[in-house]
């Protein structure tokens, strides 16, 4: 059957309202556009990195509706009515000492050294924060089988597990 | 690499997306999990014209019990159905299965209708599918129609799906007592496809006989595949080490995997035949327990 709306330059870009990190935006976008580039390119929010952009390496993950997504493979234009949390999103706010201050599991992947180079960092705390509060960090081997969507280049998962681990017993919390 | 342009639809209805199917045609691709589609139109291997996103489709998120079928809506995630409780009382492999199939983040937007109406040998479900004699639910304008999965795969990314409808649903026969089944794949790291993946169910008898035997294959033939000679070497016999080892014979015998990175044909045949036996054990110890 013949189409009737070629879409190869005519597709028309849709407004629509994405709510990212409490906030509201609104923006027009073409539909092929995905949630991580228009995180990145529109929004200026680049804490959701781009390794692979084939939700091969967990880079890009975000929370939607609490749960964690590969922001590479949603189209912005799916996610209207969706509460959409980013790496920029989850500290809670305000200064301590001067200091900003952390997530728990931001301040616990530093004092664990749960980072090299730091690419895959937004990444893997996304996901390490949705293991804590979905319950899969019981043990070394449970958090590693529900974190491995998320690939370290750098190698440095012995410091990522353990800062995971230590936000569970409750060592590092503030 | 960023997609190929795209008129984007959401249609609220299942007839409003046979109405959009009908007007676009073969230029439209369902969209579900998009976890298929999505990087496939990246790479340029698919370059459709209208995208018809199901997900606002209410009704297809379901998993349900009616009477002797188990129905699994088109939608439901991967991540849905670990939490299934019903469903992976009767069917244990849907629990091996799901752990199997990527990594979290790709579970929570994955769907078991994608995952079979993308027509690939190399995805899970398909060999489960097998197992477990599902049927398929096909809805059109039409009407729907009610497809065995033995003839719902055609060709590398090819189903019985015809461009203007819509797989809405996937029904299991309720299994006898006495039936437990298993799948499992061997894999280069979490997240790849399998090297081979062998999916079980067996029912035995209260004389040890197995009654009813079914055997899925991944990614060792072009299409999902049913180990047949394998299920007849097993149904009328007791389950011993000979009957296994015959039918783990059958199933390397006959797949036709191809040589990748994965491995070469002798090393895949082989292990299918490893995984045939152990799925079979581990079927027949769920059966009786
Ligand atoms: C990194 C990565 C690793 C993966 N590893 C595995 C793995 O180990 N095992 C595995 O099995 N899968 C794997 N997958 C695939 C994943 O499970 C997909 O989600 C699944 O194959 C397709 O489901 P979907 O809902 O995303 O479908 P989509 O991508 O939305 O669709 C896939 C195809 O099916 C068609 N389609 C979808 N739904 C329907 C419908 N209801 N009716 C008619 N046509 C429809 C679409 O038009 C498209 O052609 C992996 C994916 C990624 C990104
Ligand atoms: S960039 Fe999304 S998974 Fe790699
Ligand atoms: S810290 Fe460099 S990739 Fe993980």
């Amino acid at each position: 059957m013949a189409a009737t709306t070629p879409a190869a330059d005519t597709a028309q870009k849709q407004a629509i309202t994405l709510k990212v990190n409490r906030k509201t935006y609104k923006l027009d976008v073409e539909p092929r556009e995905t949630l991580l580039d228009v995180l990145r390119e529109r929004l200026d929010l680049t804490g959701s990195k781009k390794g692979c952009d084939h939700g091969q390496c967990g880079a890009c993950t975000v929370h939607v509706d609490g749960r964690t997504a590969n922001a590479c493979l949603l189209l912005a234009v799916m996610q209207q009515g969706r509460e959409i949390t980013t790496i920029e999103g989850i500290a809670p706010g305000g200064k301590t000492n001067g200091q900003e201050r952390l997530h728990p599991l931001q301040a616990a992947f530093i004092k664990h050294d749960g980072l090299q180079c730091g690419y895959c960092t937004p990444g893997q705390i996304m996901s390490g924060v949705a293991v804590l509060r979905d319950g899969h960090a019981d043990s070394p081997a449970e958090i590693r089988e529900w974190m491995s969507g998320n690939i370290c280049r750098c190698g440095a998962y012995a410091g990522i597990v353990a800062a995971i681990e230590s936000v569970k017993k409750g060592d590092t919390i503030g | 690499m960023i997609a190929a342009d795209f008129n984007y639809e959401a249609p609220t209805s299942l007839d409003e997306a046979f109405t959009l199917l009908r007007k676009y045609g073969d230029e439209a691709k369902i969209l579900s999990g998009g976890h298929s589609l999505i990087p496939m139109m990246k790479l340029r291997f698919a370059s459709p014209e209208c995208i018809i996103d199901i997900n606002n489709i209410p009704g297809l998120s379901d998993i349900t019990r009616e009477g002797d079928i188990m129905k699994i809506g088109a939608l439901v995630r991967e991540a849905q159905v670990e939490h299934a409780a019903e469903l992976l009382e009767h069917f244990p492999i849907f629990a091996d299965v799901t752990k199997l199939i990527a990594d979290p983040q790709v579970r929570n937007m994955g769907t078991v209708g994608g995952n079979l109406a993308h027509g690939d040998a190399a995805n899970d479900h398909p060999a489960v599918m097998m197992a477990l004699r599902a049927s398929v639910v096909i809805a059109g304008a039409d009407g729907t129609r009610v497809v065995p999965i033995d003839e719902f795969f055609f060709g590398f990314y090819s189903t019985a799906i015809q461009p203007d409808e819509i797989l809405t649903e996937i029904q299991i026969p309720m299994p006898s007592p006495y039936t437990g089944s298993a799948y499992h794949k061997l894999e280069r790291k979490v997240g790849d496809y399998a090297t081979a993946g062998v999916a079980v169910q067996l029912t035995i008898d209260a004389n040890g006989i197995c009654t009813y035997a079914g055997i899925g294959l991944t990614n060792v033939n072009p299409l999902p595949m049913r180990a047949a000679r394998s299920e007849e070497a097993l149904v009328g016999k007791k389950i011993t080490d000979e009957t296994i080892a015959e039918a783990a014979r059958y199933a390397s015998d006959d797949c036709n995997p191809s040589a990748d990175l994965r491995g070469d044909v002798e090393y895949k045949r082989a292990m299918v035949g490893v995984l045939t036996k152990r799925m079979i054990h581990k079927a027949a110890q769920r059966a009786v327990a």
